[in-house]
């Protein structure tokens, strides 16, 4: 029998499929994957400690630079926390239009992931077409708050500005497309050979270990369990909007891209219903700039972010700065399962299990 | 009377005195002390169905550390907080990633960030910091420089 040696490779931090900074240390035997074990860190800008010297205010587009994919979810889980904290009310038009720039967000988050997926395969038409519809919301950030990316459009007690009249009928036709742009998706990737025996049957996680591991969002519902903190603790409005949440059934690769694809369309229903019952009115209360919650005073408020539960703990020392800031981040946690649904594969399946993970290193280093 | 009152009742019983229940608008409770947290952990999980740690981290009060610990019940969707003391000279704390092995990260940022050691914990190092790197920088006393 051939004697072979275990041998270590690194894959990243500077690797295309790394997904902006991620190092993975690969144990093979082989071909097959003893161990892959992740590396965080390297994109670190301790955010919590930055939060104790900014008031609650300043902190706000440090948030937006978590989840830069999703970049809206991030600061309304800020938001929102603060404004438990500190017990002020938001006006019902400001909550719509948090739900619609969420949703986009989201629905931006997965495109990202169903494109780098695509090229992390080598199939660059397909990042491409996800980039060509993602840009259409990127568009809309900007139009609404002047930025693309890093567009922190959410304040403390409602929004920064009220829509353009150019947004609500870019929007509309957007999500009428999104069946469209599915279908494109499906043509050009899901029904190809190679790209289904790439993903179907990989990088499998079980719906127990999932919950143990504290993985959450598509991922744990790829397992099959239906957690969604849009439905389990209803947060803001989402407590008025029907949708569905879809679910897997193997816990695979396949099953992470689906249940994404699944949640492109379900967003898009949340967005028409909350076009649909948009109000007039005020779009922010009378907030001071500087304010103090109670002394003594703590909140941990999460919300279903684009990769899973994105939390915030804030104590509040009765002074205008938070005493305690921490996140609770989606893709730190998730990355956790990473050996558990590589070890046993191959070495390409590290690249699929990384991306179908869906990581964003912003997020996890913080 | 919920259930999310009866596993604090539950707790109370056993534990008697030694716990403090937590007057939270947000987030029901309990304060213990530090040596019951494993038992405390396994009661909950076992008897109660909290099987989702989602969040554990730490709050430097300069006289003690507070461990704060967010349990979810998925199944039946309940939640419960427990918070710990942790003596701020020597500061370490049972581990629980025997009992939700998704505290191994969260209590390597902790052991990182704050610099409170986990007893029983498989693989304490430095996760978002060099293994170099000196000083715990989310402790109020550490000092920033340029």
């Amino acid at each position: 029998m051939l004697q072979t040696e275990q041998l270590t490779i690194n894959i990243g931090p500077q690797h295309p499929s790394a997904h902006g900074g991620l190092h993975v240390e690969a144990v093979l035997d082989g071909e097959v994957v003893v161990d892959a074990i992740p590396h965080v860190g390297y994109v670190h800008r301790s955010v919590e400690k930055i939060a104790e010297s900014r008031t609650y205010a300043q902190f706000v587009p440090y948030t937006a630079r978590l989840d830069y994919l999703g970049t809206h979810l991030p600061v309304i889980g800020y938001v929102q926390a603060v404004e438990k904290l500190a017990g002020i009310e938001v006006p019902e038009r400001a909550e719509y239009i948090r739900v619609i720039m969420g949703e986009l967000s989201r629905i931006a988050s997965h495109q990202l992931f169903i494109g780098s997926l695509a090229i992390d395969l080598g199939a660059t038409t397909g990042l491409l077409y996800c980039m060509r519809d993602r840009e259409r919301i990127m568009d809309m950030f900007e139009m609404t708050s002047g930025q693309r990316l890093l567009a922190a459009y959410m304040r403390i007690g409602g929004i920064a500005e009220d829509l353009p009249p150019e947004f609500l009928p870019a929007v509309r036709s957007f999500v009428r497309d999104i069946p469209k742009m599915i279908k494109e998706y499906q043509g050009l990737l899901y029904g190809n050979e190679i790209f289904q025996a790439r993903l179907k049957g990989i990088g499998k996680l079980s719906a127990q270990d999932a919950i143990a591991y504290g993985v959450t969002g598509p991922n744990l519902r790829a397992c099959g369990v239906s957690y969604d903190i849009r439905k389990a603790e209803p947060y803001g409005i989402y407590d008025r909007f029907d949708f569905e949440i879809p679910v897997g059934s193997n816990g695979d690769a396949w099953d992470r891209l689906m249940v994404r694809n699944e949640e492109i369309i379900q967003s898009g229903r949340i967005i028409e219903q909350a076009l649909d019952q948009l109000p007039e009115g005020e779009i922010r209360a009378k907030v001071p700039r500087v304010f103090k919650p109670e002394k003594g005073k703590s909140v941990y408020h999460r919300i279903e972010g684009a990769k899973g539960e994105l939390g915030y703990y804030i104590v509040s020392d009765g002074g205008e700065k938070p005493y305690r800031l921490h996140v609770r981040a989606p893709s730190f946690v998730n990355l956790m399962a990473l050996p558990l649904v590589s070890r046993g594969g191959l070495v390409q399946d590290i690249i699929v299990n990384i991306a179908t993970l869906d990581p964003v290193l912003g997020e996890a280093d913080r | 009377m919920s259930s999310q009152q009866a596993v604090i009742e539950d707790i109370s019983n056993t534990w008697g005195n030694q716990i403090e229940v937590l007057e939270d608008e947000f987030f029901a409770g309990v304060k213990v002390p530090l040596q019951i947290l494993p038992e405390l952990f396994r009661k909950i999980r076992d008897e109660h169905g909290f099987n989702y740690l989602a969040n554990l981290t730490a709050v430097d009060h300069q006289d003690r550390f507070e461990l704060v610990y967010h349990i979810y019940s998925i199944p039946d969707n309940r939640k419960l907080m427990v918070k710990a003391d942790v003596d701020h000279d020597a500061p370490s704390a049972p581990s629980a990633v025997s009992i939700w092995p998704t505290a191994d990260w969260q209590e390597r940022e902790v052991f990182d960030l704050m610099g409170i050691r986990f007893e029983g914990h498989p693989n304490l190092k430095r996760i978002l910091l060099p293994d170099e790197f000196e000083g715990h920088p989310l402790r109020k006393d550490f000092q920033m420089k340029g």
